[in-house]
């Protein structure tokens, strides 16, 4: 579903990733992990397309289309969906009111019926029964007001009514206390399906006891620096980044 | 220059002379004294340049260069031509001037419990002058202001409105100023509010200022609160003439003891547009909301100017203008706030904010505040922003165009300022109207 090839980009002149590839399939669940600075951001504003981020070489198909050319809304519409690290707080605008919108958006894109307020508002009931989450959502400003758990919460909802093929979650354990991450981690799980596919991008390993990946790269010095499953996690978990990077020097 | 002033003024000079030749015979001794006296007040102030402080930012040529005659009275327009200006079926009393002057046929005006009276100032003025004449141009007699000045001098017709003690209104009172005229004959009209809420009553009321016709006009209204111990007067002043219609307009709350007067003023026509706020906190533990909204484009200009004395101690009061600015237009806010000396205990906060859509808007915004107690809290704060990039980026990353997304961001930025009103068809109407005319303007980027 989607491929990247040498991927190098940057931002403000400065190249942080230097030669990315990485496939992934549909149904598949990648975890991509790597300290600060290592270029888990700019790999997940890029696939947003942000437009402050250059990329300078490489290619990126998704569906076996130039995602590259492709505006954020495109993207949008074709199935990719990011659950940002810090979801912006846009005051006066209705979760709900904007979240059908972006979804007749990409109805409308696939050719399907738009829904109506009705409608809509019944899959929204459905899908935060499925979340278990809080029907106060529905009335509210995107973000506003809320706390760092109920953001992360407000993406993975976000997600449950978009229907993505692709979904990018960003850091979405980051700054969530257990509690919070079992629940975000349970809805994440009640999206996993054989026709979707998954890039978790995190720092902890914690978030991958709750959302297994089937693979796991470590990201560091704006490369993958190596690939495997999920036991790979638990190697970095007990070992530390600092291991890895010997060894991969080592090797070199 | 001193002959260009001169000329100027001369055509009102003429349009006195005819108005009172008219009226001098009919109406009481004390009403034309005090027109003659607002009238050398006036002559006196000559109308403001861009030397003047408080026009700075704002020059009056455009009106002062047209010798608008003053409004004839005509045929009143049909209730199909009023329909655009009802908000669907009002409902409370609505009253309908126009040019100025009260039309009953246009008006529906049930007679009121208890001894409110919601009508024509002309009437009021010979039925009830010892109601009316201790308060008219009291608090608003233009002596510092040319333009209340001349609408004194003019004083003719209007709204007054006269709550007695105790007595509330419950539905929301609509007066509508309809100026009516054809482009080969610009009219001024000087139209007059006055509401005297009495100890413990309660109202809520519209002013709108709309237009029928083609043609530059001018609108110089001026509009007089007063709120006696623990009234609530809840005003609104909707202006949406059209983008050729000059308007300027004073508003001038008085407040007793622990009276409550908000006001808001929301401008969305005219080609050039003047709105003088001014509340005075006259008694203890008052509380004056003043805010206001405007939208403009093309080559538009708004200026918001609005005053607040603190003239007595533990009063409140609270301040939140927001406009959108597009197109080349301009924007002016200026808050003048005046604690006094005794004035302890004063709570105040200041609050403009500023959306700019295109690249050559402006906005002059300038807090005021002159502070001789020491004992009180004032806050000012002021922003000139674009809309956030952060969040349209978040928009589109769900699939929502450039366009909408700005469009919706727009809207939040008014919705913020619309959801709060209090009338519920003034505040549904906006809503809907805002909605397209920002669609509309974001189409036309």
């Amino acid at each position: 579903m989607l491929e990247i090839k040498n991927l190098h980009a940057g931002i403000s002149g400065k190249n942080i990733l230097q030669g990315i590839n990485l496939k992934v399939n549909a149904g598949e669940v990648h975890a991509i992990m790597g300290p600060n600075g290592s270029g888990k951001s700019t790999l997940s504003q890029v696939l947003a397309g942000r437009e402050t981020y250059q990329v300078t070489e490489g290619e990126i198909l998704y569906q076996g289309q130039d995602l590259l050319e492709m505006a954020p809304e495109e993207r949008a519409r074709e199935g990719i969906f990011m659950a940002f690290q810090y979801p912006v707080e846009i005051p006066g605008v209705n979760n709900t009111y904007f979240l059908k919108a972006a979804l007749n958006a990409v109805r409308k894109h696939r050719g399907e019926p738009e829904f109506d307020a009705m409608d809509f508002l019944k899959l929204v009931r459905a899908k935060l029964k499925l979340m278990e989450m809080d029907e106060s959502l529905i009335n509210r400003s995107v973000n506003e007001g809320f706390s760092g758990g109920e953001k992360k919460r407000n993406e993975i909802f976000h997600m449950a009514v978009l229907d993505p093929k692709l979904a990018i979650l960003d850091e979405t354990d980051s700054g969530l206390d257990i509690d919070a991450l079992k629940t975000v981690a349970k809805g994440v799980n009640t999206l996993r399906s054989p026709e979707r596919a998954m890039i978790v991008i995190t720092h902890y390993q914690r978030l991958l006891n709750y959302i297994v990946p089937d693979f796991v790269h470590v990201l560091s010095g704006g490369k993958i620096v190596k690939s495997g499953g999920k036991e790979l996690a638990l190697d970095l978990e007990a070992k530390g980044y600092a291991w890895l990077e010997e060894a991969v020097s080592a090797a070199r | 220059m001193m002959i260009e002033a001169i000329q100027e003024t001369e055509n009102y000079i003429s349009n006195f002379a005819g108005f009172e030749k008219s009226r001098a015979s009919n109406d009481p001794a004390w009403l034309n004294e005090l027109r003659r006296s607002a009238l050398d007040s006036f002559l006196r102030l000559g109308f403001p340049t861009t030397h003047d402080e408080e026009w700075r930012f704002t020059s009056v040529a455009p009106i002062t260069k047209v010798p608008f005659k003053l409004a004839a009275d005509g045929k009143d327009p049909s209730s199909a031509e009023l329909m655009s200006f009802t908000f669907g079926t009002w409902p409370g009393i609505q009253l309908v001037f126009v040019n100025g002057r009260y039309s009953v046929t246009l008006s529906s005006n049930p007679t009121q419990p208890n001894g409110v009276f919601v009508g024509s100032l002309a009437e009021a003025l010979e039925k009830q002058a010892d109601r009316v004449q201790p308060h008219l141009a009291r608090y608003a007699s233009g002596s510092e202001e040319p333009f209340a000045a001349l609408n004194t001098a003019f004083v003719s017709d209007g709204a007054f409105i006269y709550l007695p003690k105790g007595c509330v209104v419950d539905e929301p009172i609509h007066l509508l100023f309809l100026s009516c005229g054809e482009r080969s004959e610009p009219r001024v009209c000087h139209p007059r509010t006055l509401v005297l809420a009495e100890a413990n009553s309660q109202v809520r009321i519209l002013e709108s200022y709309a237009r029928l016709g083609e043609g530059v006009s001018f609108t110089n209204a001026v509009t007089e609160l007063v709120a006696e111990e623990n009234a609530f007067v809840d005003h609104y002043k909707l202006q949406r003439e059209s983008l050729e219609a000059f308007h300027v307009g004073t508003v001038q709350a008085q407040l007793g003891r622990s009276a409550n007067v908000s006001t808001q003023t929301i401008s969305l026509g005219g080609s050039l547009v003047r709105n003088n706020v001014n509340a005075v906190l006259g008694g203890e533990g008052g509380e004056a909301a003043l805010n206001g909204f405007y939208l403009v484009n093309g080559r538009q200009h708004v200026d918001n100017h609005t005053s607040i004395d603190h003239a007595k101690p533990h009063c409140n009061s609270h301040e939140l203008y927001k406009g959108i600015l597009d197109g080349q237009a301009r924007g002016v806010f200026n808050g003048r706030i005046v604690v006094r000396p005794d004035a302890q205990k004063t709570d105040s906060k200041q609050t403009n904010k500023n959306l700019i859509l295109s690249e050559e808007a402006l906005v002059n915004t300038n807090p005021q505040l002159e502070i001789y107690a020491d004992d009180v809290k004032c806050t000012h704060g002021a922003t000139i922003g674009q809309l956030d990039a952060d969040a349209i980026f978040y928009l589109r990353s769900r699939g929502i165009d450039l366009e909408s997304a700005r469009h919706l961001l727009t809207y939040a930025f008014a919705g913020d300022f619309i959801h709060r009103l209090r009338i519920d068809p003034l505040r549904v109407a906006l809503e809907t109207s805002l909605f397209a005319r920002l669609a509309e303007d974001q189409e036309e980027r």
